[in-house]
Formats: structure tokens, C-alpha cells, sequence
């Protein structure tokens, strides 16, 4: 019923991408999302699209699957291209209307938000995909090790990430459950104005918030009976270490944010579009 | 009046990595007031299944009839099958929300449409007959026991008062005491209100003693449909989908190999004691 939500949803599969070091990921992702700020002409794009293409294609994990996560934001899609598309000021009026007009300028903005926010997306959801949520968490902790010197309780921030990202199915089937069986009580979330809907939700609402803090509950106690005790001291069953694979992955990444900066840096002198 | 499913089949997460086939080619019809068991290990599809017969799932294959009529034709009214289609789900009492006892079980009524005052009177009705008195009705439900928190939610589906009670594993985790309870209130209420009663379940200690016909389910598909004693024939193959016949039938198993002239279709403790003592007379 409400299994749309792909950001945070592993797809297993045996690629590559699915092998790589979960900080190499983690980094990419950051240098995919920089990049798409640093476009500003087509030819950028053109090498984000590639690069993007490549990872999907390396992947294994169906195309559809990466769209899924699009569905979340279509409602600020369409707001930022409508926004841009009608409100930026330009040289060429291409059509004018009644107090609006599309100019040239326009429309490339709308378009480019529209590309790059959809890249985004894309981008996440191909980490988010490929990584299970604790190799993700696993990556952070020790990506952001250096921290620990400064004090930032690394550990505890990753391990709350972990618990949040490992609850976000099970409180999704205790949804379903919940809802099923007020529904086979004849309860209807569907119809209904605003007020009646937002009712409705009350027999929804309160047993799913019961049942998230009994899980909290029970999964404290067992943390303690099994002496957790925060991150000092305690060592890993599969410490992560960088293998070749890893290094290459880098190799590769450094390649597209030089492509991609060249086309920026030259853009400034060459005139493309 | 009756339940009757042709060729249901369903998968899981159609079109992706997950897919798996949860059910594959379920037949069989229940007539009126049968007392049921539907058996399965964990996994087997059992609780998939049941959820068809009210409408929470749709099929991906194949029909389901309620009273005849097919409940996947164009406009046929969910909400009716499920008021007259009650389902108990699994762990029920996760699904209680109101502030007291009485308000919780009144949910189903007032969705159906009645009226306040007779809504409380059903739920009134319900309660008794899962043995809560009045002194429950103002008691916020978070408070109560397990097993009684589990009796407010089956009242909570007996208030609508359906013609088909399905209940999912009533039993689980209830001590051997709140699972007789349970079990005797059902078997008296099927006797009283002549109502079909699906039980779900994988025991088949708990369920011998009560049904009148069991469904052992195994890997999404029936495996034996027939009368207790039928099913339980089978003892052997149904150890190796990882379900067991009740004791009962091992013992006489047992005797009757060691020489003793019983019956081993016997399947509760009072036919067992019976054939014994009659094996014993005639020697």
C-alpha cells in the first residue's frame, strides 16, 4: 500500500557498485551532488548524464527502481520549474501572457533545476540502493572518524542513523498491519473531506505510536543485556578497509569531477550555448 | 452462504527482486457454520490467504466468491464483505486506539452505520460473550492484560456481528490458560450463533479438539483438505513440512503397531481413552 518509498530501500543485487566500500560511495555521492552545482552549461550536463548513466548501467538494479524515488518530489518539481519557467527575467521574451512571460533565460533555468534536482535524486537513490543501510552507517562512522578527536559523538549519531534507518520498514509493515485491521473493522482512510480524513487517521496514529515506543523500549533493554555501552572499545566483526577496487572507483570519480570542472572553466571562455 | 475460492493465486512484490509466489492455485469452498482450521508452518501462506477473504488483498489470479457473488466484479462493496467477513488479526490487541474499553469495541459498529445507543448494545453483547463483564467497559484498554487486551480486540470484530469469524493465530503467546479460554469461548460461540469460524493456526494440538475440517497449507499451496482424522492420517508427511499431528495420534500409532486393536484415527484424549478401554475389553 505505501511501499513507494525507495530512498532508504536496498536492492541486492551482484555488481561492482554493490561491492564498493561504502565510503566511496558516501564520498561519490557528495561529489556527484557538488558537480551538479558546478554545471552551468549543456556540455555539463551531458558529462553528468554520462557519468550517471555509467554508474545505473554498472549498478544492476533496474532503471524503474531509481525512478520510484522521483515520485516523492513531483510536487516540487513542478513548483520550481513552474516558479522558474514563468518569473525569471531574460533578453528574448519567447511568449508572453496576461502579467507573464517565458523568456529564454527562463526556460533554460526551469529546465536545468528540473535536470539537476532529478539528478539528485538519482544520485542518492543509487547509493541508497546499492549499500544496505548498515555498510551506509558503517561508512559514515569511520569516514567521519577524525571527528571523535574533536569530540562529535560520531559513533552515537551513526548508531542512531542505523536504528532509524533499520525501523523505517518494520514501522512501514506495522502501518500495513495497523491499517489492514481497522480496516477489516470497517474503517475507511480513503474518502472524506480533510477533518474527516485527518480522523481517521486516529486509530491509524495511536497504535503505531504505542507500538514505536515499545520497540524503542524493547530494543534498549536488549542493547543493555547485551552490555552496549556507546562506541569505546568495541571493534568490528567486518572492519571496512579499501581494496584495489576502491582506489580505481576513486581513480574514476576524480576523473569526472576534473571533466566536470573543465567544462566549467572553459565554458568561461568559450561560449558554448 | 458460503466462501468459495477458484484458482486463487498470488505473488508478492509482482516485478521486482523480492518477488515471491505467496499462494498457487487455492481451491475449496465453506459452506455455512463450519468450524475450520487453516494449518500452516510460518511462511506457508496462511495468513495471506485469509486476507483475501475479506478483500485486504486482491487475488493476482483467480476467483473468490462470498454467497455466490464475486467480490472482484466491478462494484462490489468492500465494506460489506468485510463487515460480514470478520478478521482477527494476528497480535490484535496492537491495533487498540480508544481511550476506554467500551469505545474501542463500539469502532466496527459505528463504521457500519448504526446509531450510538446501538452500537454500545452490540459491543455490550460482544464483550460478555468473550467473558468481560461490565466492569471492563470504563477501563482504558493499554492497562489490561495481555490476554484480555486480545479478548477486547476479537470483540472488537464480534460487535460487527459477521456471518464468517477468521481469527489469525488467536492464541499466540498466550499462556495455556488464556489459550483454552480463548479456544472454549469460540467453540461456544460457533455452537450458539451458528457462525463459520476460520482458525488459523499452526497447532495442531489446539485446533484438533475444536474443527470440524482442516486446511494444511505448505509453500503457498494446499496439502490435505478433509476431516481431522483424514488429515492427521498423513502424520508422517506432515512432520516433514514442519508440522506435527497432536500426540494423541502418535500414541496410538504406537499401540496399534505394538498390538493393541484401537482405533488410530482417534484425535483427542476422551476418543483415545475410549478405544483403549474398548481394545482392553475385548482382550
Amino acid at each position: 500500500m505505501i511501499k513507494d518509498i525507495t530512498l532508504g530501500q536496498y536492492y541486492p543485487a551482484d555488481s561492482i557498485l554493490h561491492k564498493l566500500d561504502p565510503r566511496v560511495k558516501l564520498v561519490a555521492t557528495l561529489v556527484f551532488i557538488v558537480s551538479l552545482f558546478l554545471v552551468k552549461t549543456w556540455v555539463g550536463y551531458v558529462v553528468a548524464t554520462l557519468f550517471l548513466a555509467l554508474v545505473i548501467r554498472m549498478s544492476r538494479v533496474p532503471f524503474s527502481f531509481m525512478v520510484r524515488g522521483l515520485k516523492a518530489i513531483i510536487m516540487l518539481l513542478m513548483i520550481t520549474v513552474v516558479f522558474n519557467l514563468f518569473l525569471t527575467p531574460g533578453n528574448r521574451v519567447l511568449v508572453s501572457f496576461w502579467k507573464f512571460q517565458i523568456t529564454d533565460e527562463g526556460l533554460r533555468t526551469a529546465a536545468f533545476m528540473a535536470v539537476r534536482l532529478i539528478y539528485l535524486i538519482i544520485g542518492s537513490s543509487v547509493m541508497t540502493l546499492t549499500t544496505t543501510p548498515n555498510d551506509l552507517t558503517d561508512g559514515m562512522e569511520k569516514g567521519l572518524g577524525p571527528l571523535k578527536k574533536l569530540h562529535v559523538p560520531v559513533h552515537e549519531m551513526a548508531m542512531i542513523m542505523a536504528i532509524a534507518l533499520r525501523f523505517i520498514p518494520i514501522l512501514m509493515e506495522e502501518t500495513d498491519k495497523i491499517m489492514k485491521a481497522q480496516m477489516a473493522r470497517g474503517a475507511d482512510f480513503e474518502t472524506g473531506n480533510l477533518v474527516q480524513k485527518a480522523k481517521s487517521l486516529v486509530p491509524l496514529l495511536v497504535p503505531l505510536f504505542i507500538s514505536a515506543f515499545r520497540r524503542a523500549n524493547d530494543l534498549a533493554m536488549a542493547m543493555e543485556a547485551r552490555c552496549y555501552h556507546g562506541g569505546e572499545g568495541r571493534t568490528k566483526m567486518k572492519p571496512l578497509r579499501y581494496e584495489s577496487r576502491d582506489f580505481k572507483a576513486y581513480g574514476v570519480l576524480g576523473l569526472y569531477l576534473c571533466a566536470v570542472i573543465a567544462v566549467r572553466v572553459l565554458g568561461n571562455y568559450v561560449r558554448l550555448i | 452462504m458460503s466462501l468459495k475460492a477458484e484458482h486463487i493465486n498470488y505473488i508478492y512484490s509482482a516485478g521486482t527482486a523480492y518477488e515471491i509466489a505467496a499462494l498457487r492455485d487455492i481451491n475449496f469452498e465453506i459452506p455455512d457454520g463450519q468450524f475450520l482450521g487453516l494449518i500452516g508452518h510460518t511462511g506457508s501462506g496462511k495468513s495471506t490467504l485469509v486476507q483475501h477473504l475479506n478483500g485486504l488483498i486482491k487475488a493476482t489470479g483467480g476467483q473468490l466468491y462470498f454467497n455466490g457473488e464475486d467480490i472482484y466484479r466491478e462494484g462490489y462493496s468492500m465494506r460489506e464483505l468485510r463487515s460480514q467477513v470478520g478478521l482477527v488479526f494476528q497480535y490484535p490487541e496492537h491495533q487498540l486506539f480508544e481511550v476506554d474499553v467500551l469505545s474501542d469495541v463500539c469502532f466496527g459498529p459505528l463504521n457500519q452505520g448504526m446509531s450510538k445507543e446501538a452500537a454500545k448494545e452490540r459491543a455490550r453483547a460482544a464483550l460478555r460473550m468473550v467473558g468481560l463483564g461490565e466492569e471492563y467497559e470504563s477501563r482504558s484498554p493499554f492497562e489490561l492484560s495481555g490476554g484480555q487486551k486480545r479478548r477486547v480486540a476479537i470483540a472488537g470484530v464480534l460487535a460487527m456481528e459477521p456471518q464468517v469469524l477468521i481469527l489469525d493465530e488467536p492464541t499466540a503467546g498466550l499462556d495455556p490458560r488464556g489459550r483454552d479460554e480463548i479456544l472454549d469461548q469460540l467453540a461456544a460461540l460457533h455452537r450458539e450463533k451458528k457462525i463459520t469460524v476460520i482458525l488459523v493456526s499452526h497447532s495442531m494440538e489446539d485446533v484438533a479438539r475444536y474443527v470440524e475440517r482442516i486446511i494444511v497449507m505448505n509453500q503457498g499451496k494446499i496439502l490435505y483438505d478433509g476431516e481431522p482424522r483424514e488429515v492427521f492420517r498423513h502424520y508422517e508427511e506432515l512432520e516433514q513440512v514442519g508440522l506435527a499431528a497432536p500426540q494423541v495420534t502418535y500414541i496410538m500409532h504406537a499401540l496399534k503397531a505394538s498390538g493393541l486393536d484401537v482405533d488410530e484415527n482417534a484425535t483427542t484424549i476422551r476418543e483415545a481413552r475410549e478405544t483403549i478401554l474398548q481394545a482392553f475389553r475385548k482382550e
